[in-house]
């Protein structure tokens, strides 16, 4: 993390030797094969500078991807009954053959552990190499969100904290306590995120060590916050309304619940911040789901083809991996029975190469619409366009015209109070820059998910915690808001209200739960 | 460059997501209970041990998060266009599922009506099984385990440890083996030998002792080739190869006894349905062959089959004595004591033609107890009835009866006390 950006190259440096044979491509995979072209393709890889942390393969079982893909891929987590259900959905699809496994899960950490499917062919296996160890890995460690957001070197050392810590709390609250405790935590763990704010980053040991202090401090914190009550309660007409508590509205809800809330103990405190931390842990993943998958399936492609015309791989292997490749970025056409959006795959692998185009053999729309890259060397442009975006950027900067008309996009108004949809914009000279607008706005988060403040706590009253959803475009909140909701109200132990409001400032709906009987 | 490794993880960590399992099946053990039950009902007592399908409405299962409801103005980007151009109208599609289609995540919250369904592998079915029958931990491992295994010849394999090694097939391989490879040079040895000796006998000048001396050297060459064959090779090596075999020692007859009278409801009929379970279990670890008798009866006694035995449904009196007689000539007629293992099992209410209790604890004790290795009675009912009365005096004298009142699941086990502790310390 700490090392210091490697300037990308502005040409592919030269092949050194060519190989007299290709590489065998038996179909059963071996550990001296893997080696073999695993060696090739970091050869490859680096004539074309990619970044990378350093590569860890392993090699597990069919179940075993079950295992990791069940606990949100991560290779330990602490147990909840949530992911058991994850795996038991997951196995029953996989044994039906409704879903092939992932062909690969990655870890952002440092070292960066790729899986490789024991069952998976040799020529899947250099796929998978290629786009894990090699597309995804060097975008984990380019890209600007993970590098200001996740630390790759502490993740799996945290988790395992995590993990004991949570057997450890079911030894001594019983499995009841956590496991309910632990539902409310995941129900608000989407805004469990700061989105501006970088989070301090310490290590395990210093983690361990403040661990103690923090819950002593926070305890205090929390008591002192609550102390004022009695004597200001005979004052309360005159400083009502005048001390807002938080002073500004705050974001991040399992934060100001972790520090704030007046009953918890200071073992639920501990887990409100291991699963605050994880979330933002994922936070950038959910932000550069078309960025992601696009570089590494650009790099599994240019990296294999490479490989290809240097003359290490055959052509049965090319074959192989070039039909999964084709099935990962198929995009299906709206109205299609297999259509369910825009397949990130498919429109990040078509922006990367786009762009190389782009660079490469501009035309005068491209020179019009892309001034500072058309003509440019491609690895560097490239390599600024992974690092410095996420999805919704990305998009909004570099999705072309070009690539609208080959998608055939279209833009459709869904407004509720009119009785039709309306297509407000296709790929046409008058419609790209609102289709481009548009799509990038599908991928911020903050228009995805609803934006949900704490705004207010009723500190001289019933202690109630009044939070805020500010509407975007007049978007309702799901009728879920108040199963939700309970979660809250059983993690701050008091009263809770939650207030939509709509552009004008109005609040349109409320809801309101009474505190749990204690 | 970095260290870069590849590591075999194949043998590690499997199963990880054991715990969460757990806690899953935890979490929803009122479903998973309720399938079971229905499972036994439904399933013929020689089929119980096996998995079963849990289904859990989607809505108990929901994880719920704040998100976006329908409503408002959104604007959702589409591929594909075919032949919209700006401003064109759509009709709204049907159905709240259609229109999130731009949202492009598989909705597991959604409206899917569809249950949840997964499997209960057999151990989880029978520990539940279990759990309902109140059964001590002792009993239930030793329910659930296989019983003892002996270890049983099987053939030769070409692998196994040095004690089981087969001397006289290994060396037999051997032959084979020497004689298969040195073929060709023998063969080639005595052909050389051949014109060898007819260059001896025959006349010799300079040319044929050149000869002589060339197939001298050959044969000598080849004689060294065969000697150079190893005598014992590792390939030859053969063991003697044991496999494991499961050891029920013989065969045994349950028998069920069931009154079918008019008073016996569902409940009850649910109730001595564990009870045979139990000891149709029980004795599935002992026996390698059993066989089901299933005797229903009310003032008359019949012998059917299973299904009939727990679905039919009869009005009219009780008496019980006609099960026993019935038995018992089952017994003379089909099941040898010498050769059968006999258990009785019998379920009833309690209800009984009052003068005819006394004659079943004399057909009891007279004419089928020293016949049978244990007889269990399950009363499913509370009240005290003639026939209680009469078989209370036979534990004294039988220590292979048992019986026992027992209104609810948990209640069965008691019954089986003796029998499972006797077995269990004798298995230990």
């Amino acid at each position: 993390m700490s090392a210091a950006l490697k300037n990308p190259l502005s040409e592919p440096l030269p092949l050194r030797e060519r190989p007299a044979v290709p590489l065998p491509g038996p179909s059963d995979w071996s550990f001296e094969l893997i080696e073999q072209y695993h060696k090739v393709i970091r050869d490859t890889a680096d004539r074309f500078g990619l970044d990378t942390y350093p590569n860890q393969l392993e090699i597990i079982t069919a179940e075993q991807m079950m295992d990791a893909y069940a606990s949100v891929g991560m290779p330990v987590n602490y147990r909840h009954w949530s992911y058991g259900k994850e795996f038991i959905a997951t196995e029953k699809n996989y044994k039906r053959g409704h879903m092939g496994l992932a062909y690969e899960i990655v870890i952002n950490s440092n070292p960066c552990i790729s899986y490789l499917m024991e069952e998976n062919t040799m020529a899947m296996q250099a796929l998978v190499i290629a786009h894990a160890a090699y597309g995804h890995n060097s975008f984990f460690k380019g890209n600007y969100l993970f590098r200001m957001w996740t630390d790759a070197a502490s993740i799996i050392d945290y988790l395992v904290y995590a993990k004991n810590y949570v057997a450890e709390c079911e030894e001594r609250h019983g499995l009841d306590a956590v496991e309910s405790f632990l539902d409310s935590c995941h129900a608000l763990q989407n805004h469990g995120v700061d989105r501006y704010r970088r989070p301090s980053r310490k290590s395990l040991a210093q983690e361990l060590a403040e661990r103690k202090d923090r819950e002593a401090y926070a305890q205090a914190q929390v008591n002192d916050m609550w102390r004022t009550l009695p004597k200001r309660a005979e004052k309360a007409e005159e400083s009502s309304g005048t001390r807002r508590f938080p002073e500004e509205p705050q974001e991040n809800l399992l934060y100001f619940i972790e520090k704030n809330a007046p009953l918890l103990e200071p073992w639920q405190r501990e887990i409100v911040r291991i699963v605050r931390k994880v979330a933002q842990y994922f936070y950038p993943q959910r932000q550069t789901q078309v960025m992601n998958e696009g570089w590494a399936t650009f790099w599994h492609h240019k990296l294999l083809n490479q490989m290809y015309d240097d003359g290490f791989l055959t052509d049965g292997v090319m074959i192989e991996w070039l039909k999964s490749h084709t099935n990962v970025v198929y995009q299906p056409p709206v109205g299609h029975k297999a259509y369910s959006g825009i397949n990130p795959y498919a429109l990040g692998f078509a922006m990367y190469t786009d762009l190389k185009r782009i660079c490469e053999e501009p035309t005068d729309e491209d020179r019009q619409w892309f001034p500072e890259i058309a003509g440019t060397p491609w690895l560097p442009a490239l390599d600024q366009a992974m690092r410095n975006y996420k999805d919704e950027s990305f998009v909004g900067q570099f999705l072309s015209p070009k690539l609208m008309r080959e998608l055939r996009m279209f833009a459709i108004v869904d407004d509720e109070k009119q009785e039709e949809l309306e297509v407000s914009a296709i790929h046409d000279e008058s419609g790209y820059k609102r289709v481009r607008e548009s799509l990038a706005r599908q991928y911020d988060l903050g228009s995805r998910e609803p934006n949900i403040q704490v705004w207010n706590v009723n500190l001289r009253g019933d202690r109630s915690l009044t939070l805020r959803h500010f509407q975007h475009n007049n978007r309702p909140l799901h009728d879920t808001a108040n199963e939700v909701l309970k979660h809250v109200a059983r993690l701050w132990g008091f009263g809770v209200q939650l207030e939509s409001v709509n552009a004008a400032g109005d609040v349109s709906k409320r809801w309101s739960l009474p505190g749990p009987a204690v | 460059m970095a260290l870069q490794s590849i590591i075999d993880r194949r043998l590690a960590g499997k199963n990880k997501s054991v715990g969460n399992r757990e806690r899953f099946l935890r979490r929803h053990k009122e479903q998973v209970r309720e399938a079971v039950k229905r499972a036994i009902d439904g399933r013929s007592i020689r089929d119980v041990e096996r998995g079963e399908e849990v289904h859990i409405p989607k809505k108990d299962l929901s994880e719920p998060v704040f998100g976006h409801g329908s409503g408002g103005i959104r604007e959702v980007v589409h591929p594909g266009n075919k032949d919209f151009i700006r401003g064109d109208r759509i009709e709204r599609p049907k159905g709240g599922g259609g229109q999130g289609s731009g949202k492009g995540e598989a909705s597991d919250s959604g409206e899917g009506e569809d249950d949840f369904v997964f499997s209960l592998s057999k151990e989880e079915f029978m520990q539940v099984f279990f759990e309902d029958l109140a059964l001590p931990n002792l009993v239930r491992t030793q329910l659930a385990e296989t019983p003892e295994w002996k270890s049983q010849r099987a053939g030769y394999s070409s692998d196994g440890t040095p004690n089981n090694l087969h001397v006289v097939r290994s060396m037999r391989g051997a032959i084979g083996r020497r004689i298969a490879i040195g073929a060709g040079s023998r063969a080639e040895v005595r052909a050389l030998e051949e014109e060898l000796d007819e260059l001896l006998a025959g006349p010799k000048n300079p040319l044929v002792l050149e000869r002589i001396k060339e197939l001298q050297a050959a044969v000598a060459a080849l004689r060294v080739r065969i000697a150079r064959i190893p005598y014992l090779d590792p390939i030859d090596l053969r063991y003697r190869s044991r496999i494991r075999v499961p050891v029920p020692t013989s065969k045994a007859v349950m028998f069920c006894l069931m009154d079918i009278s008019g008073s016996m409801d569902e409940a009850r009929k649910d109730l001595s349905k564990r009870f045979f379970i139990l000891l149709y279990l029980f004795l599935t670890r002992h026996y390698e062959k059993i066989d089901l008798v299933f005797i229903r009866h009310h003032t008359q006694a019949q012998e059917v089959n299973e299904d009939d035995f727990f679905h039919a449904r009869e009005t009219g009196g009780t008496v019980v004595s006609s099960a026993l007689v019935l038995m018992e000539e089952i017994i003379r007629e089909r099941y040898s004591p010498s050769e059968w293992n006999i258990y009785g099992a019998q379920a009833s209410d309690g209800d009984n033609w009052h003068h005819d209790s006394g004659r079943c604890r004399e057909l009891l004790s007279e004419k089928l107890l020293p016949l049978c290795r244990y007889y269990a009675y399950v009363q499913v009912a509370e009240e005290e009835q003639n026939l209680w009365d009469e078989y209370a005096q036979l534990p004294p004298l039988h220590a292979h009866f048992a019986m026992r009142k027992a209104t609810s699941a948990d209640q069965i086990y008691p019954v089986f006390r003796d029998l499972f502790k006797k077995e269990g310390a004798k298995a230990a």
